[in-house]
């Protein structure tokens, strides 16, 4: 197996105030200049081997579209290295980015606002086809462009209609045969069924699945809900604040969560199993703003097992047991208190 | 069980269209008991929101709704005029959104919008008093520093707290009925954790009733007592929760269930439901669901089915219900 993406200490930061008229601020009778700097991503890595679903799991703002939108470079890294299939992409030009770009394609998360709605699904899919010149004629383009239709699960007839004569779940099948239409290896999934109701959430990653042996695919996952995550991928990162603070093979990580956090997001997430609401691992508070973040463990002030070193030093992902990687100064230690809170669910 | 606090008796929202009438609500009736947590389930389009908007007569033209009872704590308030139901709605009926961003006002206040509850339904309540009971709101919701919050504004808020603020403007009254929309749909899942737990005991320790409408299976096998599914803006089933959950008797309910990824289970692939909802302009004859039923047979096409009882309390719309949970 070759490693299709590299993804090494990534790191990606928003300066709000760009303007300097901005930064000028008035406190406590005098002028003073503040910059205000939103850290999305901190010294994030992964790796991800061709035919394998990695996913990025995590609570709204923790950063993981913003890696996904960095990894494709539809924004500018800070700082890292990209590496798609062994080859650095990290401060490509453009022009040299475009085979690059046919190879990595993103489903979006938002059925409705990811389509041209002055377009007609067939001219949707045909214009990369052609953009990248995969196909002789237009004739060809448009015969693959319907193969593809068909493939995901509409018919031939639907062509020549708009986007908005399409229903949520219709529209994320155009989406995801758009990606296809230029033959990529790897795909960018961000949220791609959040917006849909249950019924067709199924219909949908039934469809991802068995592309992704059809075609070959290897696919980055965004997505906040874990039964969701669970069923699809075979490793997963967990974020928080913008880094990853757990990341594991998925039976690994659901049968043994190591990171508070994990637990924490585990325990939360309801499921038709269970009958009774679990009071006991509630976290406390909310997310703090990633302008100005904790010191030390980002986690440790709403993490119940928090000691005075948490607040101090930045823990390490470190690898607790054989591709077990967690970042917490308590995990793995030999009967530890991390260990001891009960979190896993059983497979 | 209590006694009976709410009951629904053939309810009809129709909207009257251009294109033509669509059954947004469709001849349903349902009762909750007095202390009880009622789940009503379904997909987007399925008529459950409508249902609660029918009940507070918030159904705006072209919509109208037709029932014929609608017993609330012994009273009809179906027939109340918009001057009466004033009264009934925050006071007796609250609601909480399903959007906490956009359903508090932004140019007030907390303490001016709770207060505004306060003025409406518990007149003669000094200024202090208020201040107070708007404090003791607040703390009961878990927003911290109450004091230092009251003259914030909602965009001071995040998500999570704002739809805190929001349960406490709707527990400001004492309502016995709190109708819930989608309450956590916005929010993360920790959030999510805690504002369900907030609700659990706020309504156990209220001794209020509480409707909560989701399209999430999970939420409702939490939290509710009995459970409704609506589909195409009828009750497909109904029952207790572990009927439900655990015996669901209407394909579309175990099409449903068998959708949902289980963190516990490994499996290849989802069993899917077919197709999609159909248009509500549009519905097929018989019943609504056999174009996208596995065990769908002649008759289902042609006839529309009747509710039949399965189990205690446990009813049905289906020809051929299946028996015990598959």
């Amino acid at each position: 197996m070759s490693r299709i993406l590299q993804v090494e200490d990534l790191i990606q930061e928003f300066d709000l105030t760009q303007d300097l008229l901005d930064r000028i601020k008035f406190k406590h009778g005098r002028f003073s200049v503040e910059q205000q700097v939103v850290h999305a991503v901190n010294h994030v890595s992964f790796e991800i081997e061709e035919g394998e679903v990695f996913s990025l799991v995590g609570e709204s703002g923790c950063g993981k579209s913003t890696t996904a939108r960095t990894v494709i470079r539809l924004q500018e890294p800070k700082s890292g290295r990209i590496l798609f299939e062994g080859q650095d992409i990290t401060h490509r030009k453009l022009k040299d980015l475009r085979p690059i770009r046919r190879q990595m394609q993103m489903i979006f998360q938002d059925p409705y606002a990811s389509l041209n709605p002055r377009q007609k699904v067939l001219d949707i899919l045909t214009e990369p086809i052609l953009f990248h010149k995969l196909a002789p004629s237009k004739a060809a383009a448009e015969e693959k462009a319907i193969y593809l239709l068909e493939r995901v699960g509409l018919s031939a007839e639907q062509s020549n209609r708009y986007p908005h004569q399409f229903s949520g779940g219709q529209r994320q099948r155009i989406g995801i045969a758009r990606a296809l239409a230029v033959e990529p290896k790897f795909i960018i999934a961000d949220e791609p069924v959040s917006a849909l109701d249950v019924s067709i959430q199924a219909q949908i990653l039934n469809i991802l699945m068995d592309l992704k042996d059809e075609f070959g695919l290897s696919y980055l996952f965004i997505a906040h809900d874990l039964s969701v995550v669970k069923h699809i991928s075979d490793r997963l990162g967990v974020m928080y604040l913008g880094t990853i603070v757990e990341r594991a093979p998925k039976r690994q990580l659901f049968q043994k969560p190591l990171h508070p956090y994990t637990k924490a997001l585990f325990s939360a997430a309801p499921t038709i199993d269970e009958n009774k609401l679990s009071q006991s691992q509630e976290l406390k508070g909310e997310i703090p703003s990633p302008i100005h973040l904790p010191s030390g463990c980002l986690f440790h002030d709403r993490c119940p097992l928090a000691r005075p070193e948490c607040a101090q030093t930045m823990p390490q992902l470190r690898e607790v047991e054989p591709e077990h990687f967690v970042a917490c100064h308590l995990a793995g230690a030999e009967g530890s208190a991390a260990d001891s809170v009960k979190g896993g669910i059983c497979l | 069980m209590g006694k009976t606090l709410l009951q629904v008796e053939h309810l009809r929202t129709y909207f009257h269209t251009f294109r033509g009438v669509v059954k947004a609500v469709d001849d349903i009736s349902f009762s909750l008991d007095e202390g009880q947590v009622l789940g009503i389930v379904g997909e987007s389009g399925s008529g459950k929101s409508v249902t609660s908007f029918s009940i507070l007569k918030l159904v705006e033209s072209p919509g109208v709704v037709q029932s014929q009872r609608i017993l609330f704590n012994g009273e009809d308030i179906s027939r109340k005029n918009e001057k009466e139901m004033m009264k009934i709605r925050g006071k007796d009926i609250a609601m909480v959104f399903q959007d906490p961003m956009t359903s508090l006002n932004p140019l007030y206040t907390i303490e001016k919008q709770i207060t505004e509850m306060l003025d409406l339904h518990q007149k003669g309540m000094s200024h202090k008093e208020k201040r107070e009971r708007c404090i003791q709101l607040l703390h009961m919701v878990g927003i911290p520093n109450p004091e230092d919050r009251l003259k914030s504004y909602p965009h001071q808020f995040s998500g999570g707290m704002r739809q805190r603020v929001i349960i406490a403007i709707a527990l400001a009254a004492n309502p016995k009925l709190i109708i819930a929309d989608e309450p956590t749909t916005a929010l993360d899942v920790t959030i999510q954790a805690q504002i369900l737990n907030l609700m659990d005991r706020l309504v156990k320790e209220q001794n209020a009733s509480l409707i909560l409408i989701t399209h999430d299976l999970a939420v409702v096998s939490q939290m509710a007592d009995r459970v409704i599914v609506m589909y195409c803006g009828k009750i497909v089933e109904s029952g207790s929760r572990d009927d439900v959950i655990r015996r669901a008797s209407h394909p579309y309910t175990v099409g449903l269930l068998n959708s949902i990824p289980r963190i516990s289970e490994e499996q290849d692939r989802l069993e899917s439901i077919p197709g999609m909802v159909p248009s509500m302009l549009d519905l097929p004859q018989g019943c609504y669901f056999a174009p996208r039923c596995k065990y769908c047979q002649e008759i289902c096409r042609t006839q529309a089915p009747v509710d039949q009882t399965v189990g205690e309390g446990h009813t049905v719309c289906c020809h051929f219900p299946l028996k015990g949970g598959d």
